[in-house]
């Protein structure tokens, strides 16, 4: 009889501690070696702890949300010494419910560490029990029983639409009491009713995960970088003709382009004469670090949040193949996919809320580095041309530059430069 | 006739019919209700009321009886105590009288518009009704149907001359001396036990091997020996055949023979059937159940606008459940959400000694598949009842084994149709044993039984 010890694996370089998202086994749940147990995140992304051996999950070292020291114990499996038949079910049941339905004080201590429950060597792995729910108070009803409840709470739950079904009674034998319909009452209905009802409830979510991630990262980036925020309007007609055109002409295998391969070529090309723009700022060092190479991050929404997947070497990359990075990036950010390299290491960022439109944003840069392009709806406008007005397809970006290290009049050149290329958008493709 | 439109119209002023109505008129409904004689229906007129004024005045004369012949445990003494039919049938209509008025000064009270006359569907808006002076049409965006149930006639023994219903049985004249019931349900034994303490020599005739089939053996025990007390003879899985020529009743016994029942009065109370026609309902698309309206947790029926209540609608065939469902069907017209969510229907039937029912026998809570305990308290326990001279009897809770949640209560005794309110309450409040249990019950009454009973239940009655 053997236990094994999974610790904090080193998920990357320089990663020194990760945050537990979410686990996949419980105490006393059977695994097969490559069992998945656990989800972990660092800065830049979510991996999955896989089970190195066969055995029966015996303690779980961190709760979701904790940040573990990477070399820290996390999971301790008892691996099979002998063959024996003990059933395997039976600490199931007295596992914690993993979904937070668990009633107070109800925690189940960890099992004594003597304890060597045995798994057969050839046992089957079942699947993790489901949790099964537990009502905040009373005996849950059993299927098709009917609610029991006095005429006088019967007659009022009627008239606010409330089926007694989804009621928990606290009373005698399940009794639904005036009390229990306030409790469904405060706690967020399920039926519907006319009117309007004032609430009093509060829920709180715990902030963990990307979600944790994000907050930290907007609070650091606004609490150390002065930002100006630079909103010019861009003249795209010419620029969705040409991008028609290469569209209407291009190879099976070419991507199909959207507009931001040319803001990001745009970009490249302004970047060539601004050096300044594509850097990170090294606050404590007092040091920027400016890149020949360009990688541009690009804000990305996803199920569970904002990700900024980043396209490497755009200096080095023709628009198609530009256009064709941003497509798979965007797939792997969606899918979840991406994996740490391709989700870190950006030297400027472009971030657009594309068709939700608005006219302007205060994109937040993304620490530390020093500029972040925003897009926003392209739209036709009229515009002047000195004798009439014309319909024009306009677009304005916004911008945020670290003023500490980018001045107002470079912010405003290097976004000039990029209008006059995006206007004129032959300039993007002309050699030297 | 001028054209009527409203909001509300009830066919048929029962129970069900008037209790929607006046509860309509209290919201304010513009409510029109069609009545073809006296309001208050079958209850008020040939049923509930009228039958409890003939058992009263029986009961009361066979005490007198009784004592007369000297054996009044009391210590009464009395000369023959006579009857006189007529005045005990003019008192009854008297009472009678005096409720069907009180109903039509509810309705007046509650601003209903009354309209004497039988109705007939021109459609599903529309009623035709035939007035003393002519053809009165009513329009109206909502119509309940309470058109109530008949006596079941026999097609071998129709109802004429000597051959009654329970209708005609609550308004003879003179006593017949030997009358036969056929069917000992409740209305059978009810009105038997009654012409037999008035005198009459009584026969009962039942098709099933027992009377009252429909309540449990612990029951009906206490009602069949009385019956035998009173000299009634129960002729048990007979069928009757018809009337000889010489007018005697003819029935096949159970053995396969025929007998012969020398009888002045035969009353058939096989049953009762709702009354689904001569209202027009061909003229609906109704969907039915059975013999009766289909109807919804609303009592609505298949068609729009059109409700169901009372009799019609199915058993069982109660005049109470018919008032709920009125005052039901009138706050979901008048846009209040309602639904049919009652827990039990008390039955009581006034047989002597009186038993009533609430919820589920030990039996049918079994049969529903649940785990039971039950208990039943005698009266022979009770000193309300011993100073009452009638020791009949018992109370029994029947309750969940695993949350003593009470499923049903029943007892059998003298004037335990009165339990029947605090019965209905524990059931409808969802009570549990211990509610019952931990509740004061005034002493001396009938009423503390069932605490006892509870408490048996529980395993720890006080008084036996």
């Amino acid at each position: 009889m053997a236990e094994h010890t999974i610790k904090m694996p080193d998920v990357g370089e320089g990663v020194a501690e990760a945050e537990l998202v979410e686990w996949h086994v419980k105490i006393g749940d059977p695994v097969r070696e490559d069992t998945v147990l656990a989800a972990v995140m660092t800065d830049k992304a979510t991996v999955e702890i896989p089970s190195p051996v066969e055995g029966e999950i015996a303690w779980l070292g961190a709760e979701i949300g904790d940040v573990v020291a990477v070399g820290s114990p996390l999971i301790r499996i008892k691996t099979a010494g002998g063959a024996s038949d003990a059933p395997m079910d039976d600490e199931a049941g007295e596992a914690p419910v993993a979904d937070g339905m668990a009633q107070e004080g109800e925690g189940v201590p960890p099992p004594p560490a003597k304890e060597t429950p045995k798994v057969a060597a050839k046992a089957e792995v079942k699947p993790p029990e489901k949790s099964k729910p537990i009502f905040s108070s009373g005996a849950p009803r059993a299927e098709g029983e009917k609610p029991l409840a006095s005429p006088a709470v019967r007659l009022r739950a009627k008239e606010a639409g409330i089926d007694l079904r989804q009621v928990a009674g606290s009373g005698p034998a399940g009794r639904i009491t005036h009390e229990d319909v306030d409790g469904f009452l405060s706690a967020g209905r399920q039926g519907s009713v006319k009117g309007l009802s004032r609430r009093t409830d509060v829920e709180d979510i715990k902030i963990v995960g990307l979600r944790r991630k994000i907050a930290e990262k907007m609070a650091l980036s606004k609490r150390s970088i002065p930002h100006i925020t630079y909103v010019e309007e861009i003249d795209v007609t010419a620029l969705e003709e040409t991008r028609a055109a290469m569209n209407a002409s291009k190879k099976p295998d070419q991507p199909k382009l959207t507009l931001l391969p040319f803001l990001m070529r745009a970009m490249a090309r302004a970047i060539a004469d601004q050096p300044e723009l594509n850097a990170v700022f090294d606050d404590e060092a007092g040091i920027v670090h400016r890149h020949g190479g360009i990688h541009i991050g690009i804000a990305a929404q996803t199920a569970n949040g904002l990700v900024v997947p980043v396209v490497r070497h755009v200096e080095a990359r023709d628009i198609w193949d530009c256009g064709a990075e941003v497509a798979r990036l965007a797939d792997a950010a969606k899918a979840g996919t991406a994996g740490r390299d391709e989700l870190s290491g950006s030297t400027i960022t472009i971030t657009s809320l594309g068709a939700m439109g608005g006219v302007v944003t205060t994109p937040v840069i993304n620490h530390p580095e020093v500029a972040i392009v925003g897009v926003n709806k392209m739209m036709i406008r009229p515009v002047w041309d000195g004798s009439q007005f014309i319909p024009r397809k306009m677009m304005n970006l916004s911008s945020s530059f670290d003023h500490r290290v980018i001045d107002g009049w470079d912010a405003a050149r290097f976004i000039q430069r990029i209008k006059v290329l995006m206007e004129t958008p032959a300039l993007i493709f002309v050699e030297g | 006739m001028k054209d009527i439109s409203c909001k509300l119209l009830v066919i048929g002023a029962g129970p069900g019919g008037y209790v929607c109505a006046i509860r309509a008129g209290q919201l304010g409904i513009d409510t029109v209700i069609v009545e073809a004689s006296k309001p208050g229906g079958t209850c008020l007129n040939v049923g509930c009321i009228p039958s409890k004024a003939m058992i009263h005045a029986a009961d009361e004369f066979h005490g007198a009886v009784a004592a007369s012949k000297g054996s009044s445990p009391v210590g009464i003494s009395l000369s023959e105590p006579k009857i006189d039919l007529k005045k005990t049938v003019a008192w009854k209509d008297n009472i009678v009288g005096r409720l069907t008025s009180g109903v039509s000064g509810l309705l007046k009270k509650a601003k209903v518009k009354i309209v004497t006359g039988r109705a007939k569907f021109r459609d599903g808006k529309t009623v035709e009704v035939e007035t003393e002076t002519g053809s009165q049409i009513i329009r109206a965006e909502n119509i309940v149907i309470a058109t109530g149930s008949q006596p079941v006639e026999l097609p071998n023994l129709p109802f004429g001359a000597k051959v009654l219903s329970s209708t005609e049985a609550l308004a003879l004249k003179a006593l017949p001396e030997k009358i036969t019931v056929i069917g000992a349900g409740y209305i059978g034994l009810e009105l038997g036990t009654a012409f037999a303490k008035l005198g009459a020599d009584v026969t009962i005739i039942e098709a099933q091997d027992r009377v009252l089939p429909l309540y449990d053996r612990e029951l009906v025990r206490p009602v069949e020996k009385r019956l035998g007390e009173l000299g009634i003879e129960i002729v048990l899985s007979a069928k009757a055949k018809g009337l000889s020529g010489t007018g005697a009743l003819l029935i096949e016994t159970a053995d396969g023979g025929e007998r012969k029942i020398e009888a002045d009065a035969i009353l058939v109370t096989v049953g009762r059937k709702p009354a689904t026609e001569g209202w027009g309902r061909e003229e609906l698309v109704l969907d039915m159940d059975g013999r009766f309206i289909r109807i919804d947790e609303e009592c609505r029926t298949s068609m729009r606008g059109i409700f169901a209540i009372g009799d019609v609608t199915g058993e069982p065939m109660l005049a109470h459940r018919a008032m709920a469902q009125g005052e039901m069907v009138a706050e979901i017209v008048a846009s209040h959400k309602r639904s049919w969510d009652k827990v039990a229907i008390p039955a009581v039937c006034f047989t002597d000694p009186e038993i009533v029912s609430v919820g589920l026998s030990p039996d049918e809570a079994k049969q529903a598949g649940r785990e039971i305990k039950a208990a039943q308290f005698p009266f022979s326990a009770n000193g309300r009842a011993m100073s009452m001279a009638d020791e009949t009897g018992f109370v029994r809770v029947v309750a969940r084994a695993d949350n003593n949640l009470v499923l049903g209560i029943q007892a059998v005794g003298r004037g335990v149709s009165e339990l029947s309110a605090s019965f209905g309450l524990a059931l409808e409040m969802g009570a549990c044993l211990e509610d019952i249990a931990g509740t004061i019950h005034a002493h001396p009454t009938q009423g503390e039984a069932l605490q006892e009973a509870a408490l048996r239940t529980l395993g720890h009655a006080l008084h036996i």
